[in-house]
């Protein structure tokens, strides 16, 4: 269908002005906010012991969810595509639970069963664990939410690949961690890959269920999202703008980093 | 009448069409034949008007029709892969050009009808292309091609993703339909014996550029250059002549102007028999016998023969200089 | 009075939803066209951006927009504490669904359709309403539902921007929050339950869906 030319300049202009009005411009509005009073201000501001403490604080949970994610993601991947069990449907719908779950949702899901009064409370607190209000919480909230991310991403690729060179190795003599070592993980690495960026932009980025969990105890149990929340409800708005920049930063750096695993991940 | 003017026309570097002229009268079945990447596709879609040249001019119907869209040049086509509007049904499929045109419900209903019988998918109406088979399919879609009356129909290898025996039956029936219906149509296809047994004439095309054209006969018994000669049915060489097979004489006795070969194999095709020979330098040479001259000449492998090739006088014999 | 609360809350929530799954449908659908059909310096940059809100965090997000439309914006406009911020975020936080639920299936649809429609008389806008489009609808509402669901439950971008004054602007997911603060779980769980169920039905709306789309 050839779109004349006056009719297909307007569509793009239509398309590009909603974007730009959406997307661009607000995220060029933050970082021009943030970088109004200078570059020093902005240091200074993610360099005090709160941010610090809560970037490593990130940093720490996703170290713990992301790997943890992938093993889960990459296990569930293969016993959905090549598994021969009833109730796939069954474990489609849990992976997919939590993209249908307001993390609010998780959250309280979370202080339901983990909490002091709650199923698991009781007897985990007799034990001295604490998991509601504390970081194991906030770990468990994160690797719930990063869930789905790995094993839609392996899933196709696992498809589409075939187990014809899975069955070619078995031929020749490979016992199944061989052939998954060699043959099934290379084969589906860019899905691996892809699935890792989504799920670490995710853990970072995560905010409502680890609000929840949290309990807000500043200094002790902030993620950069929480900091930021914190320091715009004190009214710091400049603080918030520059977690809010570095944020932004990381989130154009997983950009980049999909856009260029994308077609990698196509090609297999 | 279609007349194509010294038409040009380029993919990037790659040249599709390099002055190409034709001329495809009134109600004639025309075939465009040639190998693949000749230009006969581009051709057809330049004329259809859903490729513009980048040189030359087209005219429909005595008027220039370069510059009007497809949507206006009254044209039906049929396409290799069907393209079957999938998601209607083959009612509503035919139908479409005319409600596109605004006819009256009544009268689509009708003409509807009436083209479901001619292309023999009466009672298909409320089944949809993926009900079908490929023929069906097709069928179907030249129904949607006639519905809106063109003055010309393209079809661009219509039976090429079909079976065999399917793709000889429709090709028949397209000969039976024309006969019937006489729209000036051009046909574009790879395979001689399609061109041949379909086209009142057949113009062929090699790397963008027109290598001849003419009656099938013609080009069969008079090729002007040895692609043609090669595309369009066997050859042998011999030399540096290139004789058909079944002209080539094979003697038990040595014969003036015969050249002396051993039989390689004999292979039986039903009515015709090949036979492989070896010359004397050792070049291969294939010989067309039927099935009785065969059986005269009782021949095996390795056997010792002299071929003929026809006499220089011989004019219902037809060589070409390598 | 919670109960009230919870149930205008609700109201909001999915009157929200429904709008912006409503505007993605057109919207996303226009985007996707652009970045499929067309042809044009940074289509590559664009399409790459498309992915920003989700990669982005939802907290992030609601700063953005109120960097942008809330008191002290360079436009002028102050949306803080109106549906039309609320709306503004979810759209944004939704904007990926129905662009990439549609892009692929754009990618792959029979340009010899669109030929023959053509080739049979019919102008461009024809060939979109009758041949393209048909074919787009089963990607674009499960886009549009996704996009819901993903609405429905969404809480860091909304909780900033809308002021969240209790049955003017406060959605389901910050409702919930509140009500956990206040330690009274129990509302908490039973308006999360109806969250949950409405999503869980649109989720399995979008399944039915799919399987529908590969029977034809």
């Amino acid at each position: 269908m050839v779109v004349d030319r006056r009719a297909r300049i307007g569509l793009r202009v239509l398309a590009l002005a909603y974007l730009a009005a959406l997307l661009l411009v607000p995220v060029g509005v933050v970082f021009y906010r943030t970088f109004e009073h200078g570059l020093g201000t902005v240091w200074e501001s993610i360099t005090t012991p709160a941010a610090i403490h809560a970037f490593w604080l990130t940093v720490r949970i996703a170290l713990i969810a992301v790997p943890l994610n992938t093993v889960l993601g990459v296990v569930t991947a293969l016993a959905l595509v090549r598994g021969r069990f009833r109730g796939k449907a069954v474990l489609h719908a849990v992976i997919d639970l939590p993209f249908a779950i307001s993390p609010v949702v998780i959250g309280l899901a979370l202080v339901l069963v983990y909490g002091r009064t709650g199923w698991f409370g009781g007897w985990l607190a007799d034990h001295g664990v604490q998991v509601i209000f504390a970081v194991p919480g906030m770990v468990l909230a994160t690797i719930f939410v990063c869930l789905p991310f790995v094993v839609r991403e392996v899933e196709p690729v696992l498809r589409e690949v075939g187990d014809e060179q899975e069955q070619a190795a078995a031929t020749l003599g490979a016992s199944r961690w061989q052939t998954f070592a060699r043959v099934t993980l290379p084969a589906i690495r860019y899905g691996i890959a892809y699935g890792v960026v989504l799920s670490t932009a995710r853990a970072i980025g995560e905010f409502g269920a680890v609000s929840v969990v949290s309990g807000k105890i500043a200094g002790q149990t902030d993620t950069l999202t929480l900091l930021v929340e914190n320091r715009f409800q004190n009214f710091d708005v400049a603080g918030a703008y520059a977690a809010s920049a570095l944020l932004a930063l990381i989130a154009l750096l997983t950009l980049l980093v999909m856009t260029g695993l994308r077609p990698r991940r196509d090609q297999s | 009448m279609i007349a194509v003017n010294d038409v040009t026309k380029r993919f990037g570097d790659f040249q599709a069409l390099d002055g190409v002229s034709i001329r495809v009268e009134d109600g004639s079945l025309t075939a465009l034949l040639g190998p693949s990447g000749s230009g006969k596709s581009t051709l057809l879609r330049v004329i259809a008007g859903l490729e513009a040249p980048d040189e030359g001019t087209v005219e429909i119907a005595g008027r220039d029709a370069t510059a009007v869209p497809a949507q206006k040049r009254g044209i039906g086509f049929v396409f290799q892969h069907y393209a079957a509007f999938k998601h209607m049904t083959v009612r509503e499929n035919v139908a479409f050009g005319l409600r596109v045109r605004k006819r009256p419900k009544a009268e689509i209903a009708a003409k509807v009808s009436e083209l479901l019988r001619i292309v023999g998918l009466d009672g298909y109406q409320s089944r949809y292309p993926a009900q079908l088979s490929g023929g069906q399919r097709q069928r179907m879609a030249l129904a949607r091609a006639l519905a809106v009356e063109p003055e010309v129909l393209l079809l661009d290898e219509p039976f090429g993703a079909l079976d065999a025996n399917v793709r000889a039956e429709l090709r028949e029936w397209l000969r039976r339909l024309h006969d019937e219906v006489r729209v000036t149509t051009v046909l574009v296809t790879h395979d001689q014996e399609e061109a041949m047994e379909v086209a009142d004439r057949i113009v062929v095309l090699n790397h963008g550029r027109v290598e001849q054209e003419g009656a099938p006969r013609e080009l069969y018994e008079r090729p002007a250059n040895p692609f043609v000669m090669g595309f369009l049915g066997p050859v042998s060489r011999l030399g540096d002549t290139l004789v058909r097979p079944h002209d080539l004489r094979v003697h038990t006795e040595p014969r003036d102007g015969a050249l002396e070969a051993q039989i390689a194999r004999v292979v039986h095709l039903g009515f015709e028999v090949r036979v492989e020979l070896e010359l004397d330098g050792g070049e291969p040479l294939s010989v067309q016998l039927t099935r009785d001259e065969a059986a005269e000449l009782e021949l095996g492998a390795g056997d010792i023969v002299w071929v003929a090739r026809p006499g220089v006088g011989d004019a219902s014999v037809r060589t070409l200089a390598a | 009075m919670t109960a009230r609360q919870a149930v205008a809350a609700l109201k909001l929530t999915l009157l929200l939803s429904i709008l912006v799954a409503a505007i993605n449908a057109v919207a996303g659908t226009l985007v996707a066209w652009v970045l499929v059909r067309d042809r044009f310096r940074g289509r590559a940059l664009v399409n790459a951006l498309i992915d920003l809100p989700f990669a982005l965090p939802t907290i992030v997000a609601g700063i953005t927009l109120l960097a942008l439309y809330g008191p002290n914006g360079p436009v002028g406009v102050n949306v803080v504490g109106t549906r039309w911020a609320i709306a503004m975020a979810l759209l944004f936080v939704t904007l990926p669904f129905v662009v990439r639920s549609v892009q692929p299936v754009l990618m792959e649809l029979d340009r010899e359709m669109e030929e023959a429609a053509v080739s049979l008389g019919a102008g461009s806008l024809t060939v979109f309403r009758r041949i393209v489009l048909p074919n787009l609808v089963p990607a674009i509402l499960s886009g549009a539902a996704l996009g819901f669901a993903r609405a429905v439950g969404e809480f860091g971008s909304v909780v900033l921007i809308a002021g969240n004054l209790p049955f003017k602007t406060e959605v389901a997911s910050v409702f919930i929050f509140g009500r956990i603060e206040s330690d009274a779980v129990t509302s908490a769980a039973a308006v999360s339950v109806v969250l949950l169920a409405l999503s869980l039905l649109v989720l399995l709306a979008i399944r039915a869906l799919g399987r529908l789309g590969h029977g034809r």
